[in-house]
């Protein structure tokens, strides 16, 4: 089990939750079980969310474990220059 | 991902060394080829009409009179690039600004496009395509465009992030919030509170290449596109969605790039190309001008932004929040977030509320700028913070280190940091002679600290070693700022042969898997994990070879130095094998040699500098000149370090035009007044001093060589640091960018009439 916090406007796509208790092991469990639980995450997926592991942003290594007790950040996908 | 990226602590042979760059003679010599500099037989010239009205509905476009010119070959409007983005709201925003549909919405926007058999053809083709506009109220300004009275650009844009849907379109496409803590309770607690409202102006990345193409589209559905870019794989993607084509079937070839930073990130006139060759059965070129540039590109945003910030008497800050508001274009957009998330980034804050408006107006659609939208809010909170410690009466420099974030801090943008180089940078910064460089008359100085995320993406690489021992590199990351350099300098380090032995290439699409594009500092981060794990792999057969020439098992091969060693008593008698030989065989121990690498380079460390800036104002003529300036700036570790200050250098040089000079300019027309280097006034060589870096080397534990990306920080401190450096010569809190003389005059003014 991780807890997720979640940035200001993905909160409402979780009926106004900032955190959530989600069984997964890596980022793509986390993001399947998020789409399964709350449906209003999945146009949010698509557009691209990072996920923050304990300060380091990922943006598409959807393999990459959740360390139990890690702290998970939801993050919107960036853009450079 | 079959690679361990965590940072290994080694030393270097190669890395960190100043090799020259492989890519120098062509470029000063001139044999370098450029977008523009691509040509095919039987091309034509394209041309694009564009509107001249900031909002306007598209009634109808006739071009029946262009169609019958002599020479004409194609004309094509919206019709010919019909919508299927299936339901892909960002890509139907970036076909829209390829080619108006049913309304023009910023002055130069287009409409129409031809392609004829010379440049005066296509000219005279694009006087005679008739377009009947129905011209429409229009603004641009981004606190006009929040107002309810405002002009309406787009009545399906009904504001995102409110707790409930409003009732009513409007220009704000998106409000988002960050922060952490309760910034009442903190404001309460303060002794001393800064309250500040800045505006900086839309500038314009100011790459000296304009965007420009050849394009070539064949009847069997195959296709060709030679184009200046950040990501030819991208730009692949974005066409072969809005042109119907099949990926694999366009082949995309990047040129070598004049600049772009940021502003080569997105297609604007390829999809066009494309499409008139499609239509004209022949290869088109088409090449932006200047002044298309500075209208129909992607400038970066406009700002209005409140900053307050409290503090106690001992120096520590107790709440900081901000509202900024950035333009997006006429196009919804995330340039605010982006500035909410980055505000207050490096600062250890207890309580913090950034709120972030996305505001649509009739300019050019927003792009990335390096480091997007960070600049701007930190130019509002260093020029706030700096304002803070002289009203406590603390120096600025130490006022930062004591409210600096460290390791284990909450950023602002919600994680918890790793290991991070803001203090480093401030503590380098307190003990840099140039602060304590004498200041005469009208002289002022100024520092400010800058963030920048950084991230890293889709990769791959290959590495094929030549039968002479030589060793090609295969990227696929554009090479903006020198990483072919740098990369060929991680090859020539994990192969353990010298730098001279590698030449490193970009590969086109066709020849390699894909990747992201060069953005967001990613280039030699992503690159240079890719081009490690391509290597190691060439290692591996390269050992095996040398098994095999030794017949001995691989397990007793090691590779030290640039080569094979036979590990043990038994195999004492063998001498060790270089590289060169073990390549030399390679046709008779099982054909060519090569290391592939495809990876997602997840994991870039966030990045910090703290600038320092000396001006003299000329109180007369409210003329600026920047006296000195100092970067200091963690890069993780320098592969190039030429390279790395040559980044520094350039955003420090970028910040300085858009801090005094540079802005976008609207007549009450909504017309753009000054859409070229003349009234557009980038700094040259001359406007500037020598820009001193200093380098810090704060590995990123995700990286094996701890490399940070360097690009893009460079460009966030300049516009605080010089509007401290600026206030403090004129004793005026100077609140818009650019401070360009007419603006010193008006604020000296204002402060002498009280």
């Amino acid at each position: 089990m991780v807890q997720v916090t979640l940035w200001g406007s993905l909160s409402a796509a979780a009926g106004g939750k900032d955190k959530l208790d989600i069984e997964a092991k890596d980022i793509r469990e986390l993001f399947r079980k998020l789409a399964e639980q709350h449906p209003a995450f999945e146009p949010l997926l698509d557009r691209g969310i990072a996920v923050a592991i304990d300060g380091t942003i990922y943006r598409d290594t959807w393999s990459k474990e959740l360390p139990p007790g890690a702290e998970i950040f939801l993050l919107p996908r960036l853009a450079g220059g | 991902m079959n690679f361990d990226p965590r940072y290994s602590g080694r030393s270097f042979s190669s890395v960190g060394t100043r090799p020259l760059r492989p890519d120098g003679v062509d470029k000063v010599t001139g044999r370098a080829r450029y977008g523009a500099d691509f040509n095919m037989a039987g091309q034509l010239v394209g041309r694009v009409l564009r509107s001249p009205h900031a909002h306007a509905i598209i009634k109808k476009i006739d071009t029946s009179k262009a169609e019958k010119l002599a020479g004409v070959k194609a004309v094509i409007t919206a019709k010919d690039l019909p919508d299927l983005t299936d339901g892909d709201a960002g890509m139907f925003d970036t076909l829209d600004n390829c080619m108006a549909r049913k309304k023009a919405l910023y002055d130069g926007h287009a409409v129409a496009a031809v392609a004829a058999i010379d440049a005066r053809t296509a000219r005279q083709a694009l006087k005679l395509i008739e377009v009947d506009y129905e011209v429409l109220p229009h603004v641009t300004d981004v606190d006009e465009a929040m107002q309810h009275h405002a002009p309406l650009i787009n009545d399906a844009i009904f504001t995102e992030g409110l707790e409930e849907k409003p009732v009513k379109p409007s220009n704000v496409s998106k409000r988002t919030q960050y922060g952490h803590g309760d910034v009442h309770q903190g404001f309460a607690q303060a002794d001393f509170v800064v309250e500040r409202s800045f505006k900086t102006e839309q500038t314009h990345q100011g790459y000296i290449e304009p965007h420009a193409c050849v394009a070539s589209v064949n009847p069997d559905g195959t296709a060709d596109l030679w184009v200046c870019t950040q990501g030819h794989f991208v730009y692949r993607q974005h066409c072969a969605q809005l042109l119907g084509l099949e990926v694999s079937k366009l082949r995309v070839t990047s040129s070598e790039i004049g600049g772009g930073f940021g502003g080569k990130t997105h297609v604007w006139a390829e999809p066009v190309a494309l499409a008139l060759s499609r239509k004209a059965g022949r290869p088109v070129k088409l090449v932006m001008t200047r002044d298309e540039v500075f209208r129909a590109s992607g400038p970066t945003s406009a700002t209005s932004i409140d900053v307050k910030i409290g503090a106690r008497k001992d120096g520590t800050i107790t709440a900081a929040e901000a509202t900024l508001r950035y333009t997006c274009g006429p196009y919804a957009g995330m340039w605010a977030e982006i500035g909410a998330m980055t505000a207050f980034a490096c600062y250890k804050l207890e309580n913090v509320k950034t709120v972030g408006y996305e505001v649509l107006v009739n300019r050019p659609k927003t792009a990335a700028y390096r480091a997007p939208s960070a600049p701007m809010a930190a130019f509002a909170v260093e020029s706030a913070v700096d304002e803070l410690a002289k009203e406590i009466g603390i120096d600025p420099v130490e006022f930062r280190i004591k409210n600096a974030a460290q390791e284990g801090t909450r950023a602002s943008y919600g994680p918890v940091y790793g290991p991070i180089g803001i203090g480093p940078t401030l503590e380098a910064v307190k003990e840099h002679p140039h602060m304590r460089a004498p200041l005469a008359q009208n002289q002022g100085r100024g520092m400010a600290c800058g963030f920048w995320f950084n991230f890293g993406g889709q990769t791959c690489t290959d590495l094929n070693i030549g039968m002479d021992g030589t060793v090609s590199l295969a990227v696929g990351t554009v090479d903006v700022g020198g990483s072919r350099a740098s990369l060929s300098l991680v090859a020539a380090e994990e192969l353990g042969i010298d730098y001279s032995q590698v030449k490193a290439i970009v590969a086109d699409t066709s020849s390699l898997g894909y990747n992201d594009m060069t953005d967001g500092s990613r280039g030699t981060f992503s690159s240079s994990m890719a081009t490690i794990s391509a290597a190691r792999n060439a290692i591996k057969v390269l050992r095996e070879r040398a098994a095999q020439m030794w017949d001995i098992s691989v397990d007793d091969v090691a590779w030290e130095k640039g080569h094979a060693v036979a590990k043990g008593e038994k195999h004492g008698n063998l001498g060790k094998l270089s590289l060169k030989e073990i390549a030399a065989q390679s046709g008779k121990t099982g054909g060519p040699i090569a290391g592939h690498s495809e990876l997602v380079a997840d994991g870039a460390g966030v990045s910090f500098a703290t600038h320092i800036c000396d001006v003299e104002v000329d109180p007369e003529t409210g003329s600026t000149r920047v006296i000195r300036y100092t970067v200091v700036q963690d890069a993780g570790k320098a592969v190039h370090p030429t390279y790395v200050e040559g980044q520094y250098q350039g955003g420090a040089a970028q910040g300085i035009g858009w801090a005094l000079n540079e802005e976008y300019i609207y007549g009450k027309d909504g017309r753009l007044q000054n859409p070229g280097f003349l009234d557009y006034r980038i700094p040259v060589c001359s406007d500037l001093p020598m820009i001193d870096t200093q380098i810090l080397e704060i590995p990123n534990p995700n990286h094996p060589y701890g490399v940070r990306g360097v690009g893009e920080t460079s460009i966030v401190p300049p516009l605080a640091a010089i509007a401290n450096a600026v206030s403090n010569a004129v004793g005026v809190r100077m609140s818009h960018i650019p401070m360009s003389p007419p603006r010193i005059l008006a604020a000296l003014e204002a402060e002498r009439e009280g």
